[in-house]
């Protein structure tokens, strides 16, 4: 997805001279031929996340549009505070990539893991919280907010899945119908959840804009109000979303997610995967269990 | 008496009129930043509520938010809202809080409130201003204490490296948080970022009219401004039981005594 990422850029930057990108000093070989052609827009600003987010803050009051991209804990976790003051609770607009999710580098150890990012990206109020499931759907979904009224936050996978799906900014995609129960799934967790579902007969759900939450959907699509979500990241994450999707009513929830532990092990993501249930036999257990058990 | 003086001991007695309401304070540090404040919008920053919708002029951040009612003082004076507005410091629905919301106050470049954001907002501007090939300056007001921030030290190096020479950075050396970690000489800690720096008297008009007119060709200016917490009311004079607290009545009608 990071490739796609600074093609998205080099398209947009080609038509929108509003845009300013800086780089945690990662992605510079990628963004190269961006370097060259509008080095007045694109900086390697260093490892410095929090003066960089007020910085893109203070580009945002002078109607630039920055876009601030690194490695995942520190664009999102090392200058929360910024985040959250300069572009929350000032109302500017911005942009943050960050790469690596939850554990794409396994091997680098918990301080490169940051499953922990959509809750926090989800308490600042205004914050549009985007997971891309591919290529395709980052680039529609950055063209169509990255210069709009709201901070958006972008969580790029470094391997999405290979499905061609439309879509749209706010709203969740309808992938199947079934009559036993929702499963929802959360951008590159799709084709996982898809290969999961074989032998289920339940609606399939593909989200990919977390927050402003498409609760509408949800309601329309609950015929039966068992409802499971696969999400990449830590396990429970979006179940405030979808519990007062339906205010009050009782519902039957069960998330898979990331389990809430430092995981210490280092190996492949594929490996976290594996050891998280997050792979299609994972997925397949739980939800199997869940829709055909007895509960 | 110069006029000058006159409206510094007349917006003095409107700050500490304005917190006998809800008892917010820090008038110790709206007093230390107020002669800086003064000959900012005075004389140096072509900012106007007519043109502060536009983003070719001046700009200027209070970094240090809890200096506000210095700041909303010397605004309300400049015609950006009604005096009156003063009185309702820190009200519930008050738009004029104990740090500044740049949604609510007209005139208010930035919310800030916490320390060390405001610097690095105002290098994002610098850039700004020189992408948009603007010839304009930016100003910004940081604490001694903020300078114990981390992002003040990134903000250093930043500004110098990118040779921000449009940004103009005042340091309020009120000597305030020396009491839990000492900066040093700030003055060659700066320079030594590549910083060109000047050390002045922050309550002296000339010599803050001076220094921030100073550009330096590559290079961004630092201006360390001494300046004494709670200057002209002798209770309140670099007595840290002042920074956060509202006076009484009694005490009030004392300081307003002591400023004629």
């Amino acid at each position: 997805m990071r490739k796609q990422f600074v093609r998205t850029i080099e398209t947009v930057m080609e038509t929108d001279t509003n845009l300013v990108v800086l780089l945690g000093d990662i992605g510079v070989f990628g963004f190269r031929n961006v370097f060259a052609k509008y080095p007045e827009r694109v900086f390697n600003i260093g490892i410095c996340e929090q003066a960089t987010t007020s910085l893109a803050s203070g580009l945002a009051k002078m109607q630039l549009i920055p876009v601030f991209h690194s490695i995942g804990p520190f664009v999102v976790e090392r200058a929360y505070e910024q985040l959250k003051d300069d572009f929350g609770y000032q109302k500017l607009s911005g942009n943050f990539v960050s790469v690596g999710a939850s554990y794409d580098y396994s091997g680098l150890g918990c301080t490169h893991h940051y499953p922990g990012d959509i809750s926090l990206m989800k308490t600042i109020p205004g914050m549009n919280v985007i997971v891309p499931g591919s290529d395709n759907d980052f680039d529609k979904l950055f063209k169509s907010v990255y210069n709009g009224p709201n901070p958006n936050y972008f969580r790029l996978t470094e391997k999405g899945h290979s499905l061609n799906i439309s879509v749209t900014f706010g709203r969740c995609s309808i992938i199947k119908d079934g009559s036993d129960g929702i499963v929802i799934a959360i951008g590159p967790m799709l084709e996982n959840v898809i290969n999961a579902c074989k032998n289920l007969d339940v609606s399939i759900l593909y989200y990919t804009t977390l927050s402003p939450f498409d609760s509408q959907s949800l309601r329309e699509a609950a015929k039966k109000k068992k409802i499971a979500i696969v999400e990449p990241f830590y396990e429970g994450t979006m179940a405030y979303d979808i519990l007062s999707s339906f205010s009050g009513e009782s519902i039957n929830l069960i998330s898979i997610g990331v389990p809430r532990k430092f995981l210490t092990n280092y190996g492949k993501a594929t490996e976290q995967d594996s050891y998280c249930e997050l792979d299609v036999l994972g997925i397949k257990l739980r939800l199997e269990e869940f829709f055909n058990g007895k509960n | 008496m110069s006029s000058t003086e006159k409206i510094i001991i007349k917006l003095k007695k409107e700050i500490i009129n304005a917190t006998l309401i809800n008892g917010e304070g820090h008038i110790p540090s709206a007093f230390s930043i107020l002669d800086i404040l003064w000959v900012l919008y005075d004389k140096i920053l072509d900012i106007t509520p007519q043109n502060f919708d536009s983003i070719d002029r001046n700009h200027f951040i209070l970094s240090k938010g809890h200096g506000s009612l210095g700041l909303y003082a010397v605004l309300s004076e400049k015609g950006f809202f009604d005096k009156t507005e003063l009185n309702n410091f820190t009200k519930f629905d008050s738009f004029l809080g104990g740090h500044p919301d740049s949604n609510k106050v007209p005139g208010v470049e930035a919310s800030t409130g916490s320390l060390g954001h405001g610097l690095p907002m105002a290098i994002g501007m610098a850039f700004a201003v020189r992408i948009r090939k603007i010839d304009k300056r930016i100003y910004v007001i940081v604490g001694d204490g903020e300078c114990n921030e981390g992002s003040i030290w990134e903000s250093a190096l930043l500004a110098s490296h990118h040779k921000l020479d449009n940004l103009t950075c005042i340091v309020d050396y009120n000597h305030s948080t020396d009491r839990a970690l000492l900066l040093g000489d700030l003055s060659e800690k700066f320079a030594s970022f590549g910083w060109h720096t000047i050390t002045i008297n922050g309550h002296n008009h000339k010599e803050l009219l001076d220094s921030l007119k100073i550009i330096s060709k590559s290079k961004p200016v630092l201006i360390i401004a001494e300046t004494i917490k709670g200057k002209g009311v002798s209770v309140m004079e670099n007595n840290p039981a002042w920074h956060h607290r509202g006076p009484t009545q009694e005490e009030v009608l004392k300081m307003l005594e002591e400023l004629k």
